[in-house]
């Protein structure tokens, strides 16, 4: 009795707008979690003041961070940019000067803040403390081992390299000279 | 001998937009999948400085989150405008870390406790005399390892 009529179909031209809705609605309510940052292992706590090392001052950089910001790398102002270089310098003494480290694996690194120096300034300058680090011990792997990076060693390689090039950052107590807000 | 004539529509061919629903659903999904449902009402600033030497936080399990910002501008009649901290949901004093840590602590199984990080999202405008109190509450609870939370800063971006 000739053909059945065709049965209305669903109009589905709202589907584009409801699936709109939801994905506003999860970028709305959501965030992309940030889970990266720069790793710090601090040092235990003890009661006792820490013994007063007999340090041989050639070996320690002392980097001071005041309340506004500024840079003080043993004894002279310093812009933060030309810390990271400086850093590489000392650790390495290449021109084996009497000033600067007498080996790699007694450089210490002394850091010391105020209590209104911002976190934005201290955060950078652990940063390029880090950083130095990290490129004397990429030089150090591919020098030694022919490795573009310390992380593509084997780990008694890593262990080699940081043996002879210890991270040592010694943080102390803030001082209070600074307005802090 | 052509013996299929050319169709000859008399209207411009039109683009078809059936697909444009799979398009969004497969965003939606996307996002579904990566992002992760905000679980604390965030009541300090806390906008991450950047920094180059970054390392990923493997175990999302092992890892408790501290915020420390000055309260936003809707809670500073109540918390003040100098910076604060804040665990889970709530406006925290430094005395609460101790029982924050232990409480994330008992949920994570003994062998793997000692790879416990917490993370510190700390606002870039903060001032370092109460990081170095949160710091040293937290050396004196015990936990050593701390994750400075950043946002990944390229080399050409400068400082």
């Amino acid at each position: 009795m000739g053909k059945s009529r065709p049965s209305p179909e669903i109009n589905a031209s709202s589907m584009a707008d409801i699936a709109f809705l939801l994905l506003i609605f999860f970028l709305v309510t959501t965030n992309i979690v940030e889970d990266k940052g720069v790793l710090v292992r601090l040092p235990q706590w003890s009661e006792e003041p820490p013994e007063d090392l007999t340090l041989n001052t050639r070996n320690v950089f002392t980097v001071l961070v005041n309340g506004q910001d500024q840079l003080l790398v043993r004894g002279e102002p310093v812009k933060v940019q030309e810390l990271k270089q400086k850093t590489k310098e000392f650790i390495m003494n290449p021109a084996q000067r009497p000033d600067l480290a007498e080996s790699s694996k007694e450089a210490i690194i002394s850091l010391k803040n105020d209590r209104a120096t911002h976190f934005k300034q201290y955060l950078t300058v652990y940063n390029e403390l880090k950083a130095a680090y990290s490129e004397l011990w990429n030089e150090q792997a591919s020098k030694r081992f022919r490795k573009e990076t310390i992380d593509e060693c084997t780990k008694e390689q890593q262990a080699e390299i940081k043996r002879d090039i210890p991270f040592v950052i010694s943080e102390a107590e803030p001082t209070a000279f600074g307005d802090e807000k | 001998m052509a013996k299929f004539a050319k169709k000859r529509s008399n209207t411009s061919p039109t683009i078809s937009t059936a697909s444009l629903p799979d398009i969004i659903f497969i965003l939606l999904f996307f996002f579904m999948v990566v992002v992760k449902l905000r679980e604390t009402n965030i009541k300090v600033k806390s906008i991450t400085p950047t920094a180059t030497e970054l390392t990923k936080l493997e175990k999302k399990s092992l890892v408790n989150t501290m915020y420390i910002g000055r309260p936003l501008t809707q809670y500073q009649n109540v918390y003040g405008t100098k910076p604060r901290l804040q665990l889970n949901d709530k406006i925290a004093d430094l005395a609460e870390i101790p029982i924050f840590l232990e409480r994330h602590k008992v949920k994570v199984p003994e062998v793997q406790r000692q790879g416990i990080t917490t993370s510190l999202k700390i606002d870039g405008d903060v001032t370092m005399g109460f990081v170095t109190d949160v710091k040293t509450s937290l050396r004196k609870a015990g936990q050593l390892k701390l994750n400075y939370s950043a946002k990944k800063r390229t080399e050409r971006s400068g400082f």
